[in-house]
């Protein structure tokens, strides 16, 4: 499968935004997008993990599972890969780059139960990408999903100050805004 | 506690969707139509299940430390189970769902309900409650779905109402996603949660 780079990366931060036209990655977006500040430490961290991860779970299914033939238990293997690779960036995080660590601390246990990096490894090898089409397509998704995040951060701050009906108040009228920006990025739809 | 209410609670007080606000990502991505949605919610309830019986028997095993990967490490060989299943008998279930099977490993409400309450009851409950909760998720899925498929497509569980052609198809699309469970959420708030 033939495609440039180029149209790799405009395809998978605007036409196909995970959170926007592929829905992952969905409960972090809800649950840590009310301030920007958090929604960019969150997206950092979801780079830096949505990369190695891809790396590491491209590998394994060309190396591993495929010449096995066991690629049934793709799901299993990389469930745990990135959750053992999560705890492995914790540790070296935290030894090597502490200030970095305190940054970006808090969020990454909570990227395990991120959908987003699960579903871009199982993605890109269902795409039948090579190593580098796979890191870039996962780098271009993080970047997508941290996009999404801070620009949907920057509207909640405002709606806070909004007066929203009691029973719109929270999750639907947060829903609601996901919305109209997914119907703004549908604007892109056919660029690629 | 009332082994009825075990069930009921799931549904209603602790209904996964509109409540505990959880498994949000297959709960939009895979309700384009009612019966997607009514396919997604079985499978998860499958596993749902099935992971809360075999952890609940475990339980005791299992080192605290190690507990959330081990609990992983049984909901991913029941995904990986189902996903087999639904390649061999509903194959086109299958591909509309798409990469929100595999995806079913990483649904808070399945890691959730192991933590939360299989972990600490016995096989019997944990099973009751898997049903409950895995009902609810399932009734909110097909009725997020029906709605969708009604206004998006103008039809309902796959038969035409013949009103195709007026219905404005963004709902089907993802935008419609978001709006739909946003606004059934509001209605829910007013006339459920009181």
């Amino acid at each position: 499968m033939e495609l440039s780079y180029f149209a790799i990366i405009i395809g998978a931060i605007f036409v196909n935004n995970v959170v926007f036209a592929q829905f992952l990655g969905i409960c972090p977006f809800l649950g840590v997008s009310s301030k920007v500040d958090t929604s960019i430490g969150m997206g950092a961290a979801v780079t830096f993990v949505m990369a190695l991860a891809s790396i590491v779970a491209w590998s394994i299914q060309e190396f591993i599972l495929v010449p096995f033939q066991i690629e049934y238990m793709q799901t299993i293997v990389f469930i745990l890969v990135i959750a053992a690779l999560v705890q492995m960036v914790e540790i070296i995080l935290k030894k090597v780059s502490p200030s970095l660590y305190q940054a970006l601390g808090i969020f990454l246990p909570l990227i395990t139960t991120n959908c987003a990096v699960l579903g871009v490894a199982i993605l890109m090898i269902q795409k039948e990408y090579n190593l580098l089409q796979s890191f870039v397509f996962s780098v271009a998704t993080a970047i997508g999903f941290a996009m999404a995040l801070v620009i949907f951060a920057g509207i909640r701050e405002r709606l806070e100050l909004d007066g929203v009906p009691a029973a719109l108040k929270g999750n639907p009228i947060a829903l609601i805004t996901a919305a109209i920006l997914a119907m703004a990025f549908m604007g892109f739809s056919g660029l690629v | 506690m009332n082994k009825m209410q075990i069930v009921l609670n799931g549904i209603i007080k602790n209904n996964p969707t509109f409540v505990l606000v959880l498994g949000m990502c297959p709960t939009l991505g895979t309700t384009t139509s009612a019966i997607n949605g009514l396919g997604m919610g079985v499978a998860t309830m499958a596993v749902l299940i099935m992971s809360n019986l075999v952890i609940s028997l475990i339980k005791n095993l299992i080192p605290d430390k190690v507990r959330i990967p081990a609990f992983i490490v049984v909901i991913a060989s029941f995904v990986t189970i189902i996903q087999m299943l639904m390649q061999a008998y509903v194959p086109s279930l299958y591909s509309a769902l798409g990469v929100f099977i595999p995806l079913i490993v990483v649904n808070c409400i399945i890691l959730g309900r192991a933590e939360a309450f299989a972990s600490k009851n016995g096989a019997l409950d944990s099973v009751l409650d898997g049903v409950g909760i895995g009902l609810g998720f399932t009734l909110s899925l097909t009725v997020i779905g029906a709605v969708r498929e009604i206004l998006g497509s103008g039809a309902i569980f796959g038969v035409s109402l013949g009103i195709a052609d007026y219905m404005p198809l963004v709902f089907v699309l993802a935008p419609g996603a978001f709006f739909v469970l946003g606004y059934l959420m509001v209605l829910f708030n007013k006339f459920a949660k009181k």
